[in-house]
């Protein structure tokens, strides 16, 4: 071999070296002393992160033969990206909390995901919840925290001034409104510094299209029906609208952030904010003496009657099929007390919990902030709670929350703003690959 | 023929590099834009994904965004760079400080600079607006108010990259020689003649390279306006870039890469026949 060659040969190994050194070295292994370590990855939210520690230490305590790594991800559209590529390269922790529901389905669980089926805990799920983590008859995911609701915070000590009573129906909530700006107060918080807040009125909409139209998921996966030709579905936008149009938003709600809507409802500077129940926790660090001013009504529908709760149901903790041997065994063992009662024990004790779990025989402490209790009614009446769409259908457009703040600031009108929905969510549902579209 | 006077395998490592950080993808990009793409799979959908991307409503707005975006940021560069480089290039005291301070924000994190900004505009607790309401001025929401939102982002980034074309025009201005400004002196042309005849005809290479370094920079700005607005409210302030970002946040692969070749194409179909435009009348001169 003549020296050129030989560098030639040297620099192409070398060059082909520093190309594939870029991947991570194998994840979850068996250390020197015969423990098993397994890897889990959670967002970098509060919410996620200290019940995964919480349940990481109570698991450890017990095995002592297992150690587990809680790794941090970032959230949103950026937090989607790292869990498609890692589990596109197989590159995955050895489970990994992920949303159920319509994001579930965008991960190819059959392709990329175990079946849990066998495992004992799955007997122990609420039957609501189940679905939401499954494609086909096969189940993919344990429940990671516990529900949410999605309706109205309300300030009660505002309600008790001015003498109101909670809301059955969206006309006594526009007449509570009146008399709410008519004391001097905002009747309704909206924070658009935080896009993702301006789609409450649309997604906790839910139970009401749901009761005026019992079929509409079904309908709505197989694009037979939409936002914009539904005249149900289309009252979430028009309440934006109409809310905007009448005057009774926050003064700064296109700059405020949700922190600040928070503070305005818990001080009684605005009486209501539509929301997701997970904020309480932020509630209780930021507002400790007001928490118990701040309770929570459904959304308001057409029917008094019909009155019910939007519920966002739980994560999910799912194993990629990269995941074998001795790994994969203390992964099931893990996820068999994360989703028992003493796993639920532990997570509310390491986060206050946003609502009941979805584990039988699961309890929640007496001691429950102001708005959870409330939410409390709604599920233990029949009919009065229903799973928001994104859990009973895999069809949710990604631009949903651009749409409702230029609907809520007067941008566009309620009927333009569901139809450019429509077409946001086509591109969703073709990419999904979905029948019908 | 002549010659490489460098053997083969010389040039074998930077191929290696070039090609697969550079080549592959390109090429890569070009067939994944004609795909729907999963990240696990991919299907062949022919233009679909160009045809969905042009039909895609806040694009139109987003076009037309970063058209008055990098129009406007380019041309408020060259306003007002050749001025301040006039000024810093004269006999003013601490003039080496002054160069330094218009050239500091160039050197300070876009992102940073987004965050202290929309912090500054809060339309009722910055600091700007209170300093208007001082003066008795009520001033608008800078990043709120739909009408206000691109033009507040564009402003901030003049004030961020005035400092590289002032300094570029500084560079242009003392390359001009003396002899010129004083024959023109014997001549008695005053101020504004010296200014109109010598100093911006003869700093016309300093202003293409403003206008093209800018105008690119404006037609794929992003992450000011991400940092600031995040093409809010709604979709007011959505420029190309921030349009095919969201396109990838959702999962469409496929079509974020077709948004990707349409930017490139766009950005050449501009920027070829602008820079030889301006080259020729450099020529000219």
């Amino acid at each position: 071999m003549n020296p050129t060659r030989r560098t030639v040969l040297a620099a192409a190994l070398g060059t082909a070296l520093a190309i594939t050194a870029c991947s991570p070295g194998d994840l979850g292994s068996s250390d020197s002393e015969g423990r098993t370590t397994i890897t889990f990855l959670v967002d970098n939210s509060d919410a996620s992160v200290r019940p995964a520690e919480g349940l990481a230490e109570a698991f450890m305590a017990d095995h002592p033969d297992v150690v587990i790594e809680v790794e941090v991800r970032p959230q949103g559209g950026e937090g989607d990206n790292v869990v498609k590529t890692r589990l596109s390269t197989g590159d995955m922790a050895d489970m990994f909390l992920y949303n159920s529901g319509s994001l579930l389905q965008a991960l190819k669980p059959r392709e990329t995901l175990l079946p849990l089926n066998d495992e004992p805990f799955v007997d122990r799920l609420d039957e609501t919840f189940t679905p939401t983590v499954s494609s086909g008859d096969r189940i993919f995911g344990a429940p990671f925290g516990a529900a949410v609701g999605g309706g109205v915070l309300y300030n009660r000590a505002v309600y008790d001034r001015i003498g109101l009573a909670v809301p059955k129906t969206w006309t006594e909530f526009m007449a509570n409104n009146a008399k709410i700006k008519a004391a001097g107060v905002a009747p309704v918080v909206q924070t658009y510094q935080d896009t993702w807040t301006s789609q409450l009125w649309v997604l906790a909409d839910f139970h009401n299209v749901a009761a005026a139209e019992p079929d509409f998921a079904d309908r709505y996966t197989a694009n037979q029906t939409s936002y914009a030709t539904s005249p149900a579905a289309l009252q979430g936008f028009r309440h934006l609208q109409e809310i905007h149009d009448a005057g009774y938003l926050n003064a700064d709600f296109a700059a405020q952030k949700y922190e600040d809507g928070l503070e305005e409802l818990a001080t009684g500077k605005g009486a209501h904010y539509p929301i997701l129940t997970f904020v309480i926790g932020t509630l209780e660090t930021n507002n400790p003496g007001e928490v118990d001013d701040v309770g929570l009504f459904a959304v308001p529908g057409a029917d008094a009657a019909e009155n019910g709760l939007t519920v966002w149901l739980p994560g999910g903790v799912y194993v990629p099929t990269t995941t074998e041997g001795a790994e994969l065994a203390a992964v099931k063992e893990f996820l068999d007390f994360v989703a028992s009662p003493a796993g639920c024990d532990v997570q509310t004790k390491a986060y206050a919990p946003t609502g009941p779990y979805v584990v039988d025989g699961c309890e929640l402490p007496a001691d429950l902030p102001r708005a959870i209790q409330d939410m409390l009614p709604y599920f233990d009446t029949d009919g009065a709670r229903t799973p928001a769409l994104e859990f009973v259908s895999p069809v949710k457009g990604p631009a949903l929350e651009q749409i409702t703040v230029e609907v809520g600031s007067g941008i566009r009108s309620a009927e333009d703003g569901a139809a450019l929905y429509d077409r946001d969510v086509a591109k969703q549902a073709k990419q999904l690959g979905l029948p019908g579209w | 023929m002549t010659r490489s006077p460098y053997p083969h395998w010389f040039y074998l490592p930077a191929a290696v590099v070039y090609g697969t950080l550079f080549l592959v993808p390109t090429f890569a990009s070009f067939y994944f834009a004609l795909t729907r793409w999963t990240l696990f799979d991919q299907e062949f959908i022919g233009v679909e994904n160009f045809v969905t991307f042009f039909g895609e409503p806040a694009l139109v707005q987003g076009l037309t965004n970063t058209l008055i975006y990098a129009v406007v940021t380019s041309g408020l560069k060259v306003v007002l760079g050749l001025p301040i480089a006039i000024l810093l290039t004269s006999n003013i005291i601490a003039r080496g400080f002054l160069r330094s301070a218009v050239f500091f924000p160039v050197l300070v994190s876009t992102i940073g600079v987004g965050l202290t900004f929309t912090i500054l505009m809060h339309p009722s607790n910055g600091l700007i607006n209170d300093a208007l309401a001082a003066l008795g001025v009520q001033g608008p929401a800078w990043l709120t108010d739909p009408s206000y939102a691109l033009l507040s982002v564009a402003l901030v980034d003049v004030w961020k990259g005035v400092g590289l074309a002032t300094v570029i025009y500084i560079a242009g201005l003392v390359s001009i020689p003396r002899e010129y400004l004083e024959a023109a002196r014997v001549d008695g042309a005053g101020r504004w003649a010296t200014f109109r005849h010598i100093l911006l005809p003869l700093s016309m290479p300093a202003t293409t390279t403003v206008i093209i370094l800018s105008l690119i920079g404006g037609l794929r700005s992003f992450d000011l306006i991400w940092a600031m607005t995040r093409g809010g409210p709604g979709f007011t302030s959505d420029v190309i870039a921030s349009v095919i970002y969201k396109q990838y946040q959702a999962g469409f692969y496929g079509l974020s890469t077709a948004g990707n070749v349409v930017l490139f194409v766009l950005v050449t179909a501009i920027v070829l026949p602008l820079s030889r435009w301006l080259g020729r009348k450099e020529v000219e001169l």
